[in-house]
């Protein structure tokens, strides 16, 4: 019996309305029912399902509704205990479950492996064993090759780079260790190691944050338009649809309908989510009012705030101005072949520090610098839209989550005033995990480093 | 024709430091023993530099010790210099090392042998092995006579094929000028052993009289010596210093200017040197950059004036070896003794054994030390005594022994060589471990005494010293775990004196002796112990106490290592029926015939899905078998 709980998202991926990650291990129910806001899932019958919402441990948010099905072992597909957690339909829901759960301490399953547990708790029958190695077989090869399609040149010359910082600074340390006495190299501080094992972990922490942005660029950024009646709403997304040749999904299924629609604006996708208020039906803060759209809006990546540049500002428009405060917005000031009528310093005022463009929708004026201002929001700094792509894959962010958990383990270990060869445990521990991401965990390598960075011996 | 000279449980062939071990454990395992010398002046002869131990390797004589092996007793009591190196890192890796004095050590080991129980020495020079239904039934020597046994471990060193190379001149030739054993190579062959060519260099000898040590910086022993093993009770207080100095821009220049003389760059050497122990023409070529490289100065015992000098291993000719010597600070008039020379041999590859060191092809052989392709006297005793367990275990057919990566650097060295082979003379380093925090030289006894007790190769009164120091280090544990210390003056004055921040609340003794500035010898003066303990147990006790976090983290990660050693790979499998593993992996699990999944994970090649299809393959053999129950 294995010892560990792995999970894995068990639909096929962007198919279906309902998407399934599952866990097996011991730890399976009790990892669902950290996350759980419903029925204790420790207490459940098995064999039951129960409908509640995942919570986001680390920032208590409420990240999905879900149906979670108990199964205890040994009456299940492994024979472990085993937890099935419904949600919606879609990469971005539930790739985001998939990462909480992995932050729980389940860990992601290798290709094959619930088949391969299924088989050797003795769940499938001999008759099937060979169908079992050849899937292993198969879907190993397959996870191998999307593996390396996924993976950016880039991105394995920077793990490489990063490796082999930590490999010299683990051969500093080995060689201090097995040739005491040669005297060519200085002894490994504390405060040599923390400077080296900083700058990794800073780099880490970059490609956990560019693996972020990557996400969202992957998925699309979530984006509302809003706006008064008649501002140009419609004469907006059609522009941009028009512009750049929208792709209609329909996700069937549903309770109702969704429409997204996505556009790619200099490389920046956007999703135009059928927020409220997105149709010219009514205005969403007359609706539901402030606190409540902005509660809406805060579920956007980007908001497009159209303002009618023919009409003095009124109070609605104040008002979605308050309801978009400190999230990212671009301001669109529409209709300028009408006369201007609209306080255009106040509209930068209230827009701090945020762009304002100008259009003419109905003339196409006006959509180029438009469609500069989307992207400029988003490319802040020194990103550009190549870096974003390169760190998308789950089990690389888990693995360079762990890398850095294990980098940090190295700096605790230093503060305590750990001995080096101590702390180099968890340095070396880094370098092996991060090996993994590029399919690199030869061992040797270390000893070919040590031979080649000194020279040693009698 | 040859003559029946005798029967034995187990012959070991070859008297060097694997030889020596294996017939003492052998001989201690309850196996009538013989131990065939082509030289019996040359017992534990130290071909290469007089000192045993350092960084893993000393670690692995404390490890002989606790098995029951005598390397450590025999350097205890001959040598001429002890220190402890690393003491300014962390206790893992720690470790000991000895100036030997070489001829004393000769006959130290060679009395010990003479006074052993179970065993009889006798020179000879074995021609042959005697194999009889595809097993090992004994060995043939050059005068014909015929030993018989159970089993037999060769231990041959650099003496198969060895072939000596100065400069131009080459001969066949043993280390230091003893006979090569050129049959015994070629008899090993046609029995279908694949052998590979290796190369290993000394440097040259000088008199002492001839060195101006005033140009050079002392290096002197340590003021309290420890010793190797752990019943060593008379520790030698009278040292004697080595030496330092350094080669410099003259010295790459004789070396420069000679290169194409150099049997390593002439093209007379084919065999693989290791990158660890480079000729001094090596260092030079590959970092030339380097301005200097250092030269230590060792006595070679106290009744000779014989002086090696390390750091300068080379096969360049005799001539230019003693210009080379002139541009060295203090050994500008040095008498070379004995010439440098490089060594070619062949060696074993190590991939053809079962880890407990018997050769897959031959049932009843065993070979052990650097004929595996090692180096290192500390390497081959490691091996040494395993052949000698387990050819003994073979013979009265009692139980074998096979130590795992977590339980000592034997079990890393024997695991490598079987698993992954080597493609150079293989040293062991402190980074070859995984798990090098558990693997200390301070607990080498807590990790194998019980082991060697077992086996018969400790005996009842040392096991039972053994407990008791296991009990005290477990009880004194326990009660740091349970006093409370309360933030009174007189407990603070010793904190603040150790430089520590005062006590806030009250705090278990175990607790403040993690803290980085406190020892054991401190906490005893807040709390003492019931009885004064020997300083061992509170060695241990502050160890095991102060690095417990990282201890757990290393058992934690042997516990998943062992989950999948306990998966064995049933004898007979075949591997050719597996569908869906790799074609190289296949080959490799054919040749290495790894005894768990774990083994087989470790053989380079073998990816992830192989193991995964091996692991379903024998789980479905298990499956099959129950059905057919």
């Amino acid at each position: 019996m294995e010892t560990d709980t792995i999970t894995a998202i068990s639909t096929p991926i962007g198919e279906g309305a309902i998407a399934i990650v599952r866990l097996s291990g011991p730890e399976a129910i009790g990892i669902a029912n950290k996350l759980f806001d419903g029925k204790p899932l420790t207490e459940v019958e098995s064999h039951t399902i129960h409908y509640g919402k995942i919570i986001e441990p680390s920032t208590n948010e409420v990240a999905e509704e879900v149906m979670v099905t108990v199964m205890k072992g040994p009456k299940t597909f492994t024979r472990e205990d085993v937890v099935e957690i419904n949600c919606h339909g879609g990469l971005v829901s539930v790739n985001r479950l998939l990462e909480i759960v992995l932050a729980q301490g389940a860990r992601l399953a290798e290709p094959g492996e619930f088949t391969k547990r299924a088989f050797l708790n003795g769940r499938i029958d001999l008759s099937q064993a060979e169908a079992v190695m050849d899937l292993i077989r198969a879907k190993t090869d397959r996870a191998m090759n999307v593996a390396l399609k996924q993976m950016d040149g880039r991105l394995s010359q920077l793990i490489q780079k990063l490796r082999q910082e930590l490999l010299e600074t683990v051969a500093h340390v080995e060689v201090n260790i097995d040739y005491p006495e040669y005297d060519d190299v200085e002894e490994m501080s504390h405060q040599m190691m923390i400077s080296k094992t900083k700058e990794v972990y800073r780099e880490i922490e970059r490609l956990l944050e560019i693996a972020k942005q990557g996400k969202i660029l992957r998925e699309g950024l979530s984006t509302a338009i809003i706006g008064r009646p008649n501002v140009g709403k419609s004469s907006l997304m059609n522009a941009l649809v028009h512009e750049n040749k929208a792709i209609v999904t329909e996700i069937p299924g549903t309770t109702r309908d969704v429409i997204e629609e996505y556009v790619n604006v200099r490389g920046v996708p956007l999703r135009l989510v059928d927020t409220a208020g997105i149709r010219e039906t009514e205005d969403i803060v007359e609706r539901i009012g402030v606190e409540k759209s902005r509660q809406v809006l805060k579920e956007s990546d980007l908001i497009l705030l159209v303002l009618n540049n023919g009409e003095e500002l009124t109070q609605e428009d104040l008002n979605l101005f308050k309801a978009v405060e400190g999230l990212e917005v671009v301001v669109i000031v529409n209709k300028t072949d009408l006369p201007q009528k609209i306080d255009i310093e106040k509209v930068k005022e209230l827009a701090k520090d945020h762009s304002v463009i100008t259009t003419a929708l109905i003339e196409e004026k006006g959509i180029d610098d438009l469609e500069k201002a989307i992207s400029d929001t988003f490319f802040e700094g020194d990103l550009d839209a190549g870096d974003l792509t390169y760190v998308s894959n789950v089990r690389h962010i888990q693995l360079l989550k762990q890398a850095l958990q294990a980098l940090s383990d190295a700096m605790d270990g230093m503060e305590n005033q750990m001995p080096i060869d101590l702390v180099q445990i968890d340095v070396t521990r880094t370098w092996e995990i991060l090996g993994e991401i590029i399919g690199d965990t030869v061992h040797d390598s270390l000893i070919d480093q040590l031979f080649s960075q000194f020279c040693l011996g009698k | 024709m040859t003559y029946d000279a005798g029967h034995y449980d187990v012959i070991v062939v070859g008297a060097g430091h694997a030889g020596c071990e294996a017939a003492i454990a052998s001989a201690r395992r309850g196996a009538k023993t013989l131990m065939l010398s082509m030289n019996l002046d040359m017992v534990a002869f130290m071909p290469c530099n007089p000192s045993v131990g350092g960084p893993a390797k000393g670690v692995v004589v404390r490890e002989v010790d606790a098995l029951g092996g005598v390397m450590g007793q025999v350097i205890d009591k001959t040598y001429i210099q002890m220190r402890m190196l690393n003491t300014g890192k962390g206790p893992a890796v720690r470790a000991l090392r000895a100036q030997a004095d070489k001829p004393l050590y000769i006959q130290e080991m060679k009395w010990m042998l003479e006074n052993e129980e179970n065993l009889t020495m006798r020179q000879g020079m074995v021609e042959k092995v005697i194999v009889e239904d595809g097993e090992c039934k004994g060995v043939v020597t050059e005068t014909k006579a015929a030993y018989y046994a159970k089993s037999v471990v060769i231990t041959t060193g650099t003496f198969m094929r060895g072939r000596v190379i100065i400069g131009d001149l080459s001969y066949e030739s043993g280390p230091n000028n003893q006979r090569a054993s050129v049959s015994l190579s070629e008899h090993l062959e046609e029995l279908g052993i694949e052998l590979v060519r290796f190369k290993t260099g000394t440097p040259p000898r000088v008199n002492s009289h001839s060195i101006d040590y005033s140009k050079t910086e002392i290096q002197p022993g340590d003021e309290n010596p420890q010793s190797f093993s752990y019943e060593t009770t008379e520790i030698i207080t009278d040292q004697i210093p080595c030496w330092l100095t350094y080669t410099n821009e003259f010295t790459h220049k004789v070396i420069d200017d000679n290169l194409s003389l150099s049997a390593m760059y002439s093209g007379m050497i084919k065999g693989t040197g290791p990158r660890y122990c480079p000729s001094i023409e090596d260092k030079v070529v590959r970092f030339h950059d380097k301005p200097r490289h250092q030269i230590f100065l060792e006595p070679e015992g106290r009744s000779t004036e014989e002086v090696y000098v390390q750091g300068l291993s080379t096969s360049l000719p005799e001539y230019v070896q003693k210009e080379m010597l002139q541009t060295i600070p203090g050994l500008e008039n040095a008498e070379i003794m004995r010439a440098g020379y490089a060594i070619e041999y062949d060696a074993v590859v190590p991939t053809q054994l079962w880890p407990t060191l018997e050769l897959k092809a031959v049932p009843g052989l065993f070979t052990a030390g650097q004929i595996n392709g090692t180096s290192g006297y500390e390497e081959a005793s490691g091996q040494g005594i395993m052949a000698g367990i387990n050819a003994a275990a073979k013979a009265l057919d009692v139980d074998s022994l096979i130590l795992d990566r977590s339980q000592a650097y034997i079990g890393v060295m024997i695991d490598d060589l079987v698993t992954k082979g080597t493609n150079e003379p293989y040293r062991l380093l402190t980074s070859r471990a995984e798990y090098r925090l558990l693997l200390r030289h301070d607990n080498a006894d807590l990790r194998l005494t019980e082991i060697g007790y077992k086996l018969g190769t400790i005996k009842q009164e040392r096991y039972d010293r053994f407990t008791e120091k296991k009990q005290l280090i477990e009880q004194e544990r326990k009660r740091l775990s349970k006093v409370i210390l309360k933030p009174e003056a007189e407990v603070q004055e010793i904190i603040e004196e150790a430089g520590g921040t005062a006590l806030k609340e009250a705090v278990k003794a175990a607790d403040l002796l993690k803290r980085p500035e406190m020892k054991y010898e401190l906490l005893e003066k807040i709390t003492p112990a019931a009885i004064e303990l020997p300083a061992g147990v509170k060695e241990q006790v502050e160890i095991q106490t102060k690095y417990q976090g990282y201890i757990d983290k290393s058992n934690q990660q042997v516990e998943r290592m062992r989950k999948m050693e306990n998966k064995k790979i049933p004898e007979n499998i075949d591997y050719d029926a597996i569908s869906g593993i790799a074609t190289e992996a296949r080959e490799k699990l054919k040749r290495v015939k790894p005894l768990s999944v774990g083994q087989a994970s470790r053989i380079s090649g073998v990816n992830p899905a192989d193991v995964s299809i091996l692991l379903v393959y024998i789980e479905q053999g298990n499956v099959s078998r129950v059905a057919n129950q």
